[in-house]
C-alpha cells in the first residue's frame, strides 16, 4: 500500500473517532437530569436573552440527531458558540487563551522527551548504582501527581527561594516562558519517570539481542553500537507512548495551570467545569481530543520511517 | 606466521564448578582451513569468540590467543578495535539474528570499516565484496526482511570480507539455513578462502562437514581437544571414542544400514567438578583408569600430525562401522 | 530453569536487594488500608472541628501533625482522608476490573462482530484521557464522587478489556481447552471454572498498577474542587488547602497530604508490577 493511501486511510480513521468523540461531547448534556435549556442555564436567570442565545446555539426544540449535526457543523465553521459565563464567544475565549497552553505543553515535552530519553539511555548502558538511582528516581516521578509537583516545586522554588514567579501567565514571550517554567516542570515530571522507564526496558531489551553482540564483534564502537543499534532499534517502542504523553500533558494543564494560575485553556476548562459552562467544556473538550488524535496520527505515520519490518496498513494485524 | 595460535588456554565464568575451557591448544595456519567440531556447550563457539577477545561477562582467561602473533586477551580496547575491524571477522550461525533488522544492508557492511574508507569508497568495496558472494548491489539499500536467510548469511560473509581480514571464524554458518542454502553456502566459503586467501576457523557441530571442508580437524568435548588431526585420516579412522560416537550419529551415503546411533547420556555439566576423563560417563570403552585419570592430548602411534586424549586410543576405531 | 536462574549472580542479588522493599511497600498498602479501616477510632479529633485562632499552628502534643489554614488537626484529616482516597480508586478498579473482564473474555471467546465493536469502542475511549472523560461527567452531574468514579472506571475499561482478551487468545490454544470442550463442557463453563481462575493473577496484577492510576486520577479532580464534596476530608483537596498555607509560609499541612499521596500510589506501583514480574516469571 502507498503511504498516500495509508495515510489517507488513517486520516479517515481519525475523523470517525472524532466524530464519535464529539458525539460523546455533544450527547454528554443529555446525561443532565432536567431539561437541556435548564441545565445549559444552570440556574442562571432564565433571562428571554439567555434562553433564545441558547436555543440559538442548540436548537433545543429539534429532533437529537439535528441538533448534533448543526453544532458540528457550526465548528467545523469556527463558531464553539457563546460562553454563558463570559457572554462572548467560546472560539475568542479559546484564541486568547490556546497560546499559553501550547507554549507550555511545549516545554513540557520538550523536557519529556530530551530528559526521558537520556536518563532510559544512562539507565541501560550504566547499569549498577547509576542504573539503580535512574530505577529509583523514575518510580517516585512516576508515582507523583501533577498538581503535587506543581505546589511543592512552587512552594519551594517560588515562594520559599523566590527563584521563579508564584503564578500568572506574564506578559510577551521571554516573560510567558519564564512564568511557565516551574508548571512545565510540574507537567513534565510524571511523563518523564514513564518515557525513561520504557526508553530504558525497550533499551534492555535489544542490549540482549545478538546483532548487539555481532556489532561489537565487527569493531563498532561502543558508543555507536548504542546509539545505531540499541537506541535506534528501542526508538519504535519508545514512540508507541507519543499519543499516551501527548493527551496526558493536555489534560493534566487542567492540574497545573490551575496550580499556577496560567490563563490557558486548562485552566479555563477548571473554571468553566465549576461555573457549569458547557458550551466552553464542551469545545475545550473537543479541542483536547482533537489535538490528541493529530499526535496519534503522526506517530502512525512516523512508525514505519523508525520500524522497515512495518509495511504500511499492516498495522492493524500487529497492533 | 600462525594467523591463529591458541595456548594452553582456560576460561573460567562465576558460579561455575570447572573450567569452561581447560586447557584449550589449536592452531591456524595462513590460508588454511580448520574445522572445531563438538557439541553444543563444549566450549567450541567460546574458543572462537576468544579469537576476537568477545568474553562472556565476569570471565577470567589464562593462557594466550594470538592472531597473527599478538595476544587477543591483553590487548586495549582500541587494538581489539583494529583487529576486529581488520585482521579477523566472524560469520554467525543465524544471519537474521546477527543483522539489525532496522538498518539498511549497506550500512552493516560499510560500520565496520569504522571510518577507515571515506564512504564512497567503504560504498564501493560493500558492492565489491557483494559482488564476490554472488550479490547484485542493490543488496545494498535493502532491509534485512527483504532478503531469504541464505541470501542475508551471503551478505554477512561480505560483511566479514569488508576489512580484508587474514583470519575468518565461522561459528555454525549453515546451522540455521535450509538445505539448498547451507551446500552453496559452503560452497561459496570454500571459494573464497581460496580466492582471498584467508584462514578460516569453521565451527560445526556435523563431523561430515567439518571433514569436507576443512584441511585439519580439531573434536572438543568438555571445554578440552579431545582428538585432531588431517580431516581425512580422523574420518577413516577416529581415535578417540566421542569422534567414534559422532561419526556413527552423522548420516554418511556410504554408510550401511543407514541407522544414526545418537550418543548416550548428556555431556558434563558445568556446575560438577570433573575427575578423569569428561567422556568416560558415556564411553562404551571406559575402565576404572578412565575414571580416575585425565588422558592427555597425545601422538598416536606413527602418525605425527594425529593426537587423540584418550586412554584407548588404540582400541578405538578399529572395528568401527 | 529456576536452578540456572538462580545461580545467575546478578539477578541473585536483585532478588535479595529487592525483596525489602517489595515488603515494605506491602506493608505500607497495609498500614493505608487498615488507616482508612479504623479512621472513625483513629482519628484523634473531629476532622472538621475548625479552630480559626489555632490556624496554621505546627507540631505539638495535642496535634502531632499541626493543623491546617482552617485550625482543623492534620493527622485526623490524613486518617480520615484515607478513606475517600482508597475507596475512589476502589470503586474504579473493581468496576473497571469485573466489566473489563467480562467484556474482554466475551470478545475473545465469540470473536466476529463482538470482537470488532469492541475494539473500535476501545479507540474511541483511547482517545479520551480518564481525566477529561471524568471532567466532563463532572460539568453535567455536578460535584460528588460518584461520577468521577464511573467515568474514570469506563475510562479504564478498555486496559483491563484488551489485556483480558489477549490473555484469553493465548489460553484458549492451550489443549485443555479442547479437552474440556470435547467432554461436553460449554464455553461459559470452561471459561468461569477454568480460563479465567488462569488469567487472574496477569489481570490483578495490572488492576493493582491501575489502582495508583485511579488514585492519581481522583486525588487530582477533587484538588481541582470536582471530585469529592467540599468539607469530606480528601488528600486532593488537602493539598489544595494547603496550596494556600505553603503561600503563607506553612507548607507542612501541604507537603504531608502529598507525601501520602504519593508514597500510596508508589507503594502500589511497587507492588503491582513485581507481582506482575513474578506471574510472567512462573509462566515462562
Amino acid at each position: 500500500m502507498s503511504f498516500l493511501r495509508f495515510a489517507a486511510r488513517r486520516l479517515a480513521e481519525m475523523a470517525a473517532t472524532l466524530v464519535g468523540a464529539s458525539f460523546v461531547i455533544f450527547g454528554a448534556m443529555y446525561l443532565a437530569p432536567g431539561s437541556p435549556a435548564s441545565f445549559l442555564l444552570a440556574g442562571r436567570s432564565a433571562s428571554p436573552e439567555a434562553l433564545a442565545a441558547v436555543n440559538a446555539q442548540y436548537h433545543l426544540d429539534e429532533p437529537f440527531l439535528l441538533q448534533y449535526l448543526r453544532w458540528a457543523g457550526q465548528i467545523l465553521h469556527g463558531d464553539f458558540g457563546r460562553s454563558i459565563t463570559y457572554r462572548t464567544d467560546v472560539s475568542r475565549l479559546l484564541a486568547d487563551r490556546l497560546p499559553a497552553t501550547l507554549l507550555l505543553v511545549a516545554m513540557a515535552l520538550v523536557l519529556v522527551v530530551t530528559l526521558g530519553l537520556l536518563l532510559g539511555w544512562i539507565g541501560a548502558v550504566r547499569g549498577g548504582r547509576t542504573d539503580a538511582t535512574v530505577l529509583v528516581g523514575t518510580t517516585v516521578a512516576v508515582g507523583t501527581p501533577a498538581f503535587v509537583a506543581a505546589v511543592l516545586l512552587q512552594g519551594l522554588f517560588a515562594v520559599r527561594l523566590g527563584w521563579f514567579p508564584t503564578g500568572g501567565t506574564g506578559e510577551g514571550f521571554g516573560s510567558m516562558v519564564w512564568h511557565l517554567v516551574l508548571p512545565a516542570v510540574a507537567l513534565a515530571l510524571y511523563l518523564t519517570g514513564m518515557l525513561a522507564r520504557v526508553t530504558r526496558a525497550a533499551m534492555l531489551d535489544v542490549l540482549g539481542q545478538e546483532h548487539v553482540t555481532v556489532a561489537r564483534s565487527r569493531g563498532v564502537t561502543e558508543y555507536q553500537v548504542i546509539r545505531r543499534h540499541v537506541f535506534r532499534n528501542a526508538l519504535g517502542t519508545v514512540l508507541t507512548t507519543g499519543g499516551l504523553i501527548v493527551s496526558t500533558l493536555l489534560v493534566c494543564t487542567v492540574l497545573v495551570e490551575t496550580a499556577f494560575s496560567v490563563g490557558g485553556i486548562g485552566q479555563l476548562l477548571e473554571l468553566s467545569t465549576t461555573t457549569k459552562d458547557f458550551p466552553t467544556v464542551q469545545a475545550i473538550s473537543l479541542i483536547m481530543v482533537g489535538l490528541f488524535m493529530a499526535v496519534n496520527l503522526i506517530v502512525d505515520l512516523l512508525h514505519p520511517l523508525v520500524d522497515p519490518r512495518i509495511t504500511l496498513g499492516a498495522r492493524k494485524a500487529t497492533g | 606466521m600462525t594467523t591463529l595460535a591458541i595456548q594452553a588456554y582456560r576460561l573460567h565464568l562465576p558460579n561455575t564448578a570447572r573450567p569452561v575451557l581447560a586447557g584449550v591448544d589449536l592452531t591456524v595456519e595462513a590460508r588454511e582451513t580448520v574445522a572445531l567440531v563438538g557439541e553444543s556447550g563444549s566450549g567450541k563457539s567460546l574458543t572462537s569468540r576468544s579469537a576476537l577477545g568477545l568474553l562472556p561477562t565476569g570471565a577470567g582467561t589464562e593462557g594466550t590467543v594470538r592472531v597473527n602473533g599478538d595476544d587477543v586477551l591483553t590487548m586495549t580496547g582500541d587494538q581489539l578495535r583494529a583487529l576486529r575491524t581488520g585482521t579477523a571477522a566472524m560469520i554467525f550461525q543465524d544471519p537474521r539474528a546477527a543483522i539489525n533488522p532496522l538498518r539498511r544492508l549497506g550500512d552493516f557492511l560499510t560500520e565496520g570499516l569504522n571510518g577507515r574508507l571515506a564512504a564512497g569508497a567503504a560504498t564501493e568495496r560493500a558492492a565489491e565484496m557483494l559482488d564476490a558472494v554472488g550479490l547484485p548491489a542493490s543488496v545494498l539499500g535493502r532491509y534485512p526482511g527483504q532478503l531469504s536467510g541464505g541470501m542475508l548469511q551471503r551478505v554477512m560473509i561480505a560483511g566479514a570480507l569488508m576489512g580484508d581480514p587474514a583470519l575468518i571464524l565461522a561459528d555454525e554458518p549453515t546451522t540455521a539455513l535450509d538445505v539448498s542454502s547451507q551446500a552453496e553456502v559452503v560452497a561459496l566459503l570454500d571459494d573464497l578462502q581460496e580466492r582471498f586467501g584467508t584462514a578460516l576457523l569453521f565451527v560445526t557441530h556435523d563431523l561430515g562437514l567439518a571433514a569436507a571442508i576443512s584441511d585439519r580437524v580439531y573434536v572438543m568435548y568438555a571445554g578440552r581437544i579431545v582428538e585432531t588431526g588431517p580431516a581425512e585420516a580422523l574420518f577413516n579412522r577416529p581415535r578417540h571414542p566421542y569422534t567414534a560416537a559422532l561419526l556413527a550419529s552423522t548420516p554418511r551415503p556410504d554408510a550401511p544400514g543407514g541407522r544414526l546411533a545418537a550418543i548416550e547420556g548428556r555431556p558434563p555439566s558445568l556446575r560438577e567438578a570433573l575427575t578423569g576423563c569428561p567422556f568416560a560417563p558415556r564411553c562404551p570403552l571406559a575402565t576404572f583408569l578412565c575414571t580416575q585419570q585425565e588422558p592427555a592430548l597425545l601422538a598416536v602411534e606413527a602418525e605425527s600430525a594425529r593426537r587423540a586424549a584418550c586412554h584407548h586410543s588404540d582400541r578405538t576405531g578399529a572395528n568401527d562401522g | 530453569m529456576t536452578v540456572t536462574l538462580l545461580h545467575r549472580p546478578g539477578l541473585a542479588r536483585i532478588r535479595t536487594a529487592r525483596a525489602p522493599l517489595q515488603l515494605l511497600c506491602l506493608g505500607f498498602v497495609a498500614l493505608v488500608v487498615l488507616a482508612a479501616l479504623l479512621a472513625p477510632w483513629l482519628a484523634p479529633e473531629d476532622p472538621n472541628a475548625v479552630d480559626l485562632g489555632n490556624a496554621l499552628a505546627g507540631p505539638s502534643a495535642e496535634h502531632l501533625l499541626g493543623v491546617d489554614a482552617s485550625g482543623r488537626d492534620t493527622l485526623s484529616r490524613l486518617v480520615t482522608g484515607a478513606r475517600t482516597s482508597l475507596l475512589g480508586p476502589l470503586g474504579v478498579v473493581a468496576f473497571s476490573t469485573l466489566a473489563g473482564v467480562a467484556i474482554g473474555v466475551t470478545a475473545a471467546w465469540r470473536g466476529g462482530w463482538l470482537d470488532s465493536v469492541l475494539s473500535r469502542s476501545t479507540e474511541l475511549v483511547f482517545a479520551f484521557p480518564g481525566m477529561l472523560l471524568a471532567i466532563l461527567i463532572v460539568s453535567v452531574y455536578g460535584e460528588g464522587l460518584l461520577a468521577p468514579v464511573i467515568a474514570l472506571a469506563i475510562a479504564y475499561l478498555p486496559y483491563v478489556s484488551r489485556l483480558t482478551r489477549s490473555l484469553v487468545l493465548a489460553e484458549r490454544t492451550r489443549p485443555y481447552v479442547e479437552a474440556y470442550q470435547v467432554q461436553g463442557h460449554s464455553g461459559l463453563q470452561i471459561c468461569l471454572r477454568h480460563v479465567i481462575p488462569g488469567i487472574a493473577p496477569v489481570v490483578l496484577a495490572q488492576s493493582t498498577i491501575n489502582f495508583g492510576y485511579a488514585l492519581i486520577d481522583l486525588a487530582g479532580l477533587s484538588f481541582l474542587g470536582l471530585g469529592v464534596p467540599a468539607l469530606t476530608p480528601d488528600w486532593g483537596r488537602m493539598v489544595f488547602d494547603g496550596q494556600s498555607a505553603i503561600q503563607h509560609g506553612y507548607p507542612l499541612s501541604a507537603i504531608l497530604p502529598c507525601a501520602a499521596i504519593v508514597l500510596t500510589v508508589v507503594a502500589f506501583n511497587v507492588v503491582g508490577e513485581r507481582w506482575a514480574d513474578q506471574v510472567a516469571r512462573r509462566d515462562r
